[in-house]
């Protein structure tokens, strides 16, 4: 049951960096970069002062400007890694998807697995129990439509 | 004079909630001690809370005139209305504003307390008094944020030296300043979805109080029975259908008006809306097992505590401004005492519940792993496994900020408490919740199969085996048809799975009345008819899994580019091709200033049809909106967002294209998910009139014995 729940949670949290900014790869150096790479970088990056808005869908000036210091930085050659550091160095760490796994931050990847871990055990504790085989009073159909649904197509075969 | 009519109606319907709280309290006690006329305090009580339905209705009556005849001497009026909005949107600026929709909010719940009052209470009367109070006490309490704090009444006063301030009534030396004209709603509300999708939101929310206000009496008078979950079931069916109903809304809005290319952007007020209905949806599930096994009695109290809490908290999520959202159109001070509120019924309820925790036992034990009861807690547990993540994520930003203090204070741990606000975006919530939802709509199509009490893997195997076969000749079909995402295939073999089991289900209820010499049509009918809750269900689980079709399809198989377009010139994408053709600038009569462009679509290279992306910018906001051009078929969705211009030329534009699969699938699920509500709540036979129930019977003593079971 241990092993399940490490497993768990060492699932989520590759699941959450899988998709983190930190585990995207750069697939292109130097030169112009493209609208497409550019947006898929602001995707992981927040507007620094709208509510809650992703840069990549942001229509204010500002994003459009932020848009273009993205482009500007991976002209430059920055990686997409760099990029969000730079971002996160300028604005604070607010402005990433998903919180650096850091300091307090860890907290954000531990404690879903942790609370469905305890589910799990608490289930895994109790299938013993539940296992064991019913009375065999008990083993009927106990609901009155199924039962009679199943008389009925018995009766039909 | 009509705001002075308004204000009047709150304040006394704010005293009278108070008054009905303490007279029912008085009516208990005095019950409780033997003492005479305990029931005239208790209907004093009932007369008193149902008053205040009426009264604000004149309050919301009020503010609607205010706003249809443009006010401007309301601050409220000023703050959400304007000379060029439309009579519908002057009206349904009732809720385009904090204080507007905090009053909007407590007239449904007073018109919910209305209709609950009305009930038969001859079998309940020890739970009377209690219903009385919670459902009073929470709409004091949203009258007190009201009067207090938000005063959708208050009046703008000029001072003799120019200062402009709000206040009630004229103050000493100061005169009426009425501004020449208002600010306008928020231009992310002026759509349709906008002007039904709260409403229906707040529908649901205060639904949900009373099977709380029920849960709360049965465990004051220590009623162990399932009495309160009977009685409340249909309430909790219609909060839950339009709690569905607002989030479905919302989402479409959210798809036309964003601009986001997508229908849900994991924002905290859509979780904090979402929050409620997964603990409800869990509530709705095991209270069938309280019901018929006597069992999950003090999980259901707990769901259902948790369950207002959150409805309460997402209302303070929503309004208090301490998470910025796309969503939170109003924000105040008001946050400290929603907390207040929201921790004193936590508090409470949870006492109540610890002092009953012993009557409250289960009456049998669970027997088997695969029954339907134990299916049920799986099923239970998972929702509450979504629930935490998504709470987690949501608080973890004000967790976040607020440690901060704690690294101050002990500056050896300032490294791990920086106190920097972080930001929880929607690949937690994917990534985290994913294999939830596949497992909970797997338990989706077994479990309705299991036993109670007691099901084995044969069992359970010989009622899925058909469809199982079925579903992997679906697999098959989209390996053939090129399909290669591992993860798309899985998910979309399981609804495919859980869609056979279900239509399984239903022919093989058909197929016994049509032996029975029913026409098909006649025994799909009557078998639906006969079972509303069963087959309701059902339906509402087909409805699911076409949702679960179009999110994975948008999810898993979106595609998008932007391009910068000369006129002529095409993008590509998936299959289509979009054609730059022209730009147009122009103002219309509501203030807008409007930027449209016109492409043509095409799919492998011929015409399909030409769309009008466009940016509206709304002069008295200063705000922008990005109005997508949508083509939109059962198979996919061509989203295309007007992302930038040439101003003068119009020669240049760039673009941003998405093709949506399945997204459509979406919104039919939802209609079938709604439809399904309806027949699982519509009345039974015997909650009709007794004659109708005499006619009833002896049409049923001569049908077969499926319809009688």
């Amino acid at each position: 049951m241990k092993r399940l729940g490490l497993l768990f949670a060492l699932s989520l949290l590759l699941a959450a960096c899988a998709g983190s900014p930190a585990a995207i790869q750069s697939t292109q150096q130097g030169g112009a970069p493209s609208a497409d790479r550019v947006n898929a970088v602001a995707k992981n990056l927040y507007c620094p002062v709208c509510a809650n808005v992703p840069l990549d869908v942001c229509g204010t000036a500002a994003c459009v400007q932020w848009r273009g210091q993205i482009a500007e930085l991976l002209a430059e050659g920055y990686s997409e890694q760099q990029v969000y550091d730079y971002f996160a160095a300028q604005y604070g760490q607010g402005v990433l998807a998903l919180p650096p796994a850091r300091g307090l931050n860890w907290l954000v990847y531990l404690i879903p697995p942790l609370g469905i871990g305890v589910a799990a055990l608490f289930l895994g504790r109790n299938l013993k129990r539940w296992k064991q085989p019913a009375a065999t009073s008990q083993t009927k159909l106990d609901d009155d439509y199924a039962r009679k649904l199943e008389e009925e197509l018995k009766a039909r075969r | 004079m009509i705001a002075d009519l308004g204000f009047f109606a709150l304040l006394v319907a704010f005293l009278l909630a108070l008054y009905a709280c303490v007279a029912a309290a008085v009516g208990h006690w005095r019950k409780g001690a033997g003492q005479a006329g305990a029931q005239r305090w208790v209907s004093s009580a009932r007369a008193a809370a149902m008053l205040g339905f009426p009264l604000l209705t004149v309050a919301c009556a009020s503010l609607v005139y205010s706003l249809v005849t443009l006010d401007f001497h309301l601050q409220y009026v000023t703050q959400v209305s304007s000379h060029s909005m439309p009579l519908y949107l002057r009206a349904t600026a009732l809720w385009g504003g904090q204080a507007g929709s905090l009053l909007f909010w407590s007239w449904l719940m007073a018109a919910f307390t209305f209709a609950v009052m009305l009930r038969e209470w001859r079998r309940d009367r020890d739970l009377e008094p209690w219903v009385i109070i919670v459902t009073s006490a929470t709409l004091a309490f949203f009258l007190t944020l009201i009067l207090f704090f938000e005063n959708p009444f208050l009046r703008y006063w000029q001072g003799i030296t120019g200062t402009v301030w709000t206040a009630m009534w004229q103050p000493a030396g100061a005169q009426a300043y009425i501004p020449m004209d208002g600010n306008g709603l928020n231009p992310l509300l002026r759509h349709p979805g906008m002007i039904i999708h709260p409403p229906m939101l707040y529908i649901g929310f205060v639904a949900f109080v009373v099977p709380f206000a029920f849960a709360v009496a049965a465990l004051v008078t220590g009623r162990s029975d399932d009495r309160w979950i009977r009685v409340t079931r249909r309430w909790t069916l219609v909060a839950w259908l339009f709690l569905s109903l607002g989030l479905i809304l919302g989402s479409r809005w959210a798809y036309d008006v964003l601009g986001w290319g997508g229908y849900w952007g994991w924002d905290p007020v859509e979780i904090a809306a979402f929050m409620p209905w997964l603990t409800g949806t869990a509530f709705l599930h095991s209270v069938m097992i309280q019901e018929k096994r006597g069992m999950f009695k003090h999980w259901n109290m707990l769901l259902i505590i948790l369950t207002y809490c959150l409805v309460i908290f997402g209302t303070f999520l929503t309004r208090s401004g301490v998470l910025s959202s796309v969503h939170a159109f109003a924000q105040s001070a008001i946050g400290p005492m929603f907390f207040g509120f929201i921790a004193l019924t936590f508090i409470i309820s949870l006492a109540l519940l610890n002092k009953r925790w012993g009557t409250l036992r289960s009456e049998v034990e669970m027997t088997s792993l695969l029954s339907r009861e134990s299916l049920f807690l799986i099923n239970n547990l998972l929702f509450m496994g979504i629930l935490l993540i998504c709470f987690w994520g949501v608080v973890f930003p004000i967790v976040s900020e607020a440690s901060g203090g704690i690294g101050r204070a002990i500056p050896a741990l300032a490294h791990i408490f920086t106190g920097q606000r972080a930001t929880v975006g929607p690949i937690f919530y994917e990534s985290a919740t994913g294999p939830l939802w596949a497992a909970l709509l797997l338990l989706m199509g077994v479990a309705p199969l299991a036993a109670w009490r007691a099901s084995t893997a044969r069992t359970l195997g010989r009622a899925i085996w058909k469809p199982f076969i079925v579903s992997l000749v679906v697999l098959a079909g989209m390996l053939l048809g090129g399909m290669r995402n591992a993860l798309g295939l899985l998910s979309l073999w399981i609804c495919a799975l859980v869609l056979l089991v279900t239509v399984y289900e239903f022919w093989r209820g058909a197929q016994a009345r049509v032996s029975r010499g029913e026409t098909p049509l006649q025994a799909f009918w009557r078998l639906i008819g006969r079972n509303r809750r069963r087959y309701g269900g059902y339906i509402i689980h087909l409805g699911v899994i076409l949702i679960a079709v179009g999110i994975i399809g948008i999810e898993l198989f979106q595609q998008e580019t932007q391009g910068s377009l000369a006129v002529g010139e095409r993008l590509h994408l998936g299959g289509y091709s979009v054609e730059y053709e022209s730009l147009a600038e122009f103002e219309t009569p509501d203030g807008r200033l409007v930027d449209r462009a016109v492409v043509n679509v095409y799919k492998d290279g011929a015409y399909l049809t030409q769309l009008y992306p466009r940016r509206d910018f709304y002069y008295e906001s200063q705000q922008a909106m990005t109005i997508p051009g949508l083509r939109s078929t059962v198979e996919n969705d061509v989203y295309i967002l007007l992302v930038d211009w040439e101003v003068v030329s119009a020669s240049s534009a760039t673009f941003k294209v998405y093709v949506n699969p399945l997204v459509n699938w979406i919104w039919y699920g939802g209609f079938v998910f709604i439809f399904g509500t309806l027949v699982a709540s519509w009345p039974d036979a015997e909650l009709r009139p007794a004659r109708q129930r005499v006619r009833a019977s002896s049409n049923a003593r001569r049908a077969s014995n499926v319809e009688r079971a």
